[in-house]
């Protein structure tokens, strides 16, 4: 089944500094971020982080800088070690593994994406590309023909020989990207990976993730700082906040449904026609009476639906999954819908 | 008597004190004193000695002078010199012949052979015909006054200190830049070799090895000269991006492949002007280890001063110039085909 779940954060903690045990205490009694660091020195990296990632799907952590998104994808292969908590993956304990189990978990289960692309610079772009194999043991000749073929899936055809200082920003994460293929692992974490680029490439580079994904169905960790990046990528979203889960869930209940303040207004400014589904705001209803106006998918978004309507409010939509009519969507409910905060729906839902 | 008596009997230690009377020889000081007629007890607080250890012992017999430390000093040094020599002599013995034997090889191998192979290996590091010219020029001028085998002999020395100085010098600084301990422990040490003033480091040596032997100034050499590539090393490793080292752990590098295929390779560039440094340094030292029979142009600039021969000395000094900027050109050279290849 799809929705199987991959890694498991259970009661996660972070504590930065000399005595973490002893901060802990504090931190499970409720004390905040600000107060630990004031009278005791230490700082709050994560506190009590549960999140579920499911297999073959993009789950993306989001938090503006110092959220503790980049701490918690870090816990993920244990490059930083959680003060207390629980992490399994395929429901083996992370935390027990020893330090050559961790490698081989490192070499062949996770892969990772960098901000900074972190390519070696002495290396060219084949080397860079097969490092992960490399490290396994294989020589040039052994992972050329891997590495070849990510590195043109990706877009990189007739580059592998030269070095990563000669490629543009968006090159240099393509190679990243391809070196995390080319390890074949099925879980791959991205850290910020497209927030060093420029908009356009950023746009191009989500479409080639996303292109990717549907093909090979690898479970993705996605971090980002980005809204607009994280509803377009993710299938499920977490949101952090001062090192706290302040919502997880799928992305449109999100943007439908938000539970605090801090998420409001992060969504002000978006989009939301064009981030929001047909499926999310449909009625769930078919009556066989009414006239629709044509048939939609229920992961059109509301931008499509808004151009094939001509702008007549009146028209009410049939919405189709496979063939089969599972909703209807009324031009009405979907200019309420666009309103662009959480309250005033819910207002009018009560 | 003398000022501090008052001191001595207040801590009640006049016995004491007279314990250690002996009419030992008197200092050319004491001498000067008695023969003049005056007293040593300063007439005013304006003459008041510092209480050091020979006025202290103006007052107290018993107490050391201030020659007692140096003699100590030596006595103990010469007393632990044989077992010293047991243990460093053995271990440093290869040194010995690796310098002689290169000394020989050098001379010994016709000019026709020596000056093209030099040539080839200075294309092979700086792939630069311009260096190989300027080289091959300044080489013959050397030889065309005379001055070959002196810069022969200079230039052997050289090459296999600054070896041994990469060979002990690059693993050490690996190892600083991997243990913060480690670091602590040796940077003092480190800052002692290259503050030491380079004569002093003869001292010792002149004492543990007999001055016929070509260690005695090799290891002057390399103590000297070691400090800049541990230095760079320690410090080029520690300065290797730390997003590509995460990079390295985050797809499950040993440490060892780490070192090798990162940390290294990526601090290539400091450690190569580590080693235009310790080269450099060698080249310093080995014209003041002519003192101590290092062959060689430093010998000529000795002459120069003992026997007042101004042209020997001056002409041996430009021929140290030239194999200064020869050196520094092609290791300069060959750092920056280095940081070409790693530019980001």
């Amino acid at each position: 089944m799809a929705d199987d779940i991959k890694i498991s954060i259970k009661n996660l903690y972070k504590i930065f500094g000399p005595t973490p045990d002893v901060a802990l205490e504090h931190v499970k009694q409720g004390m905040n971020k600000a107060d630990l660091l004031d009278q005791h020195n230490h700082v709050l990296g994560l506190r009590d982080i549960n999140v579920d990632i499911l297999d073959g799907k993009i789950t993306v952590i989001m938090g503006l800088s110092g959220s503790g998104k980049s701490t918690l994808i870090r816990h993920l292969n244990r490059l930083i070690e959680p003060t207390a908590g629980e992490i399994q993956l395929n429901g083996e304990d992370v935390l027990e593994l020893k330090e050559g189990q961790l490698r081989q978990l490192r070499r062949e289960q996770m892969s990772m994406v960098f901000q900074k692309f972190a390519l070696l610079p002495h290396k060219t772009v084949l080397e860079n590309a097969g490092m992960a194999l490399n490290i396994r043991g294989s020589s040039v000749a052994d992972f050329e023909s891997e590495a070849v073929k990510w590195l043109a899936r990706v877009g990189l055809e007739g580059n592998e020989n030269q070095f990563p200082h000669q490629l543009s920003g968006g090159m240099q994460q393509r190679v990243g990207i391809a070196r995390a293929l080319v390890s074949n692992s099925p879980v791959m974490l991205m850290d910020e990976a497209f927030s060093a680029l420029d908009p356009l490439i950023r746009s191009d580079m989500q479409d080639l993730l996303l292109e990717l994904q549907g093909e090979l169905q690898k479970t993705i960790v996605f971090i980002t700082h980005d809204l607009d990046e994280a509803l377009k990528l993710s299938d499920h979203l977490v949101i952090l906040k001062d090192g706290e889960v302040v919502q997880q869930g799928d992305p449109q209940d999100i943007l439908l449904n938000p539970n605090d303040p801090y998420i409001v207004a992060f969504i002000n400014d978006i989009n939301r026609a064009r981030v929001l589904r047909v499926r999310s705001v449909m009625n769930r209803t078919v009556d066989n009476d009414v006239d629709y106006a044509g048939d939609l998918l229920e992961n059109d978004n509301l931008e499509t639906v808004l151009s094939r309507s001509g702008g007549d409010l009146d028209k009410v939509f049939r919405v189709v999954r496979n063939g089969e009519a599972v909703g209807s969507l009324s031009m009405k409910e979907l200019t309420l819908a666009l309103v662009p905060t959480g309250e005033p729906t819910e207002e009018t839902a009560a | 008597m003398a000022t501090y008596d008052s001191l001595f009997s207040a801590l009640g230690l006049k016995q004491w004190c007279a314990e250690g009377k002996a009419d030992g020889p008197m200092s050319m000081a004491d001498l000067l004193n008695k023969a003049s007629g005056k007293s040593a007890e300063p007439e005013s607080l304006w003459d008041l000695p510092f209480p050091s250890m020979d006025a202290l012992n103006d007052s107290c017999a018993a107490f050391p002078k201030s020659r007692e430390l140096t003699q100590g000093l030596e006595q103990g040094f010469l007393a632990i010199k044989d077992n010293l020599s047991l243990v460093l002599d053995p271990i440093t013995q290869p040194l010995s012949w690796s310098l002689d034997g290169a000394l020989y090889g050098m001379i010994n191998t016709p000019w026709w052979i020596v000056i093209p192979i030099m040539l080839a290996v200075v294309f092979l590091v700086t792939k630069s015909w311009k260096l190989v010219v300027f080289v091959g020029a300044s080489l013959c001028l050397l030889a065309f006054i005379d001055y070959y085998v002196y810069a022969m002999q200079t230039l052997a020395i050289i090459f296999v200190c600054a070896f041994l100085c990469v060979l002990f010098g690059v693993p050490i600084g690996i190892a600083m830049s991997r243990s913060n301990t480690m670091q602590r422990l040796t940077i003092p040490v480190l800052d002692m070799l290259q503050t030491l003033p380079p004569f002093v480091y003869l001292i010792p040596l002149i004492f543990l090895f007999s001055v016929t032997e070509s260690k005695l100034y090799g290891i002057a050499i390399i103590l000297y000269a070691i400090v800049p590539v541990v230095r760079l090393t320690n410090l080029g490793i520690r300065l290797v991006d730390k997003d590509v080292i995460e990079a390295a752990d985050a797809f499950g590098m040993t440490p060892r492949q780490k070192l090798f295929k990162v940390q290294i390779p990526l601090a290539l560039p400091n450690i190569m002007a580590g080693v235009n440094q310790t080269i450099m340094m060698s080249l310093a030292m080995v014209v003041i280890a002519s003192l101590v029979s290092a062959p060689g142009l430093g010998v000529l600039v000795l002459r120069g001063i003992r026997n007042l021969d101004l042209g020997v000395g001056l002409i041996a000094g430009f021929g140290i110039v030239i194999l200064a900027v020869i050196l520094d050109r092609v290791t300069k050279a060959s750092l920056a085909r280095i940081n070409a290849s790693q530019n980001q």
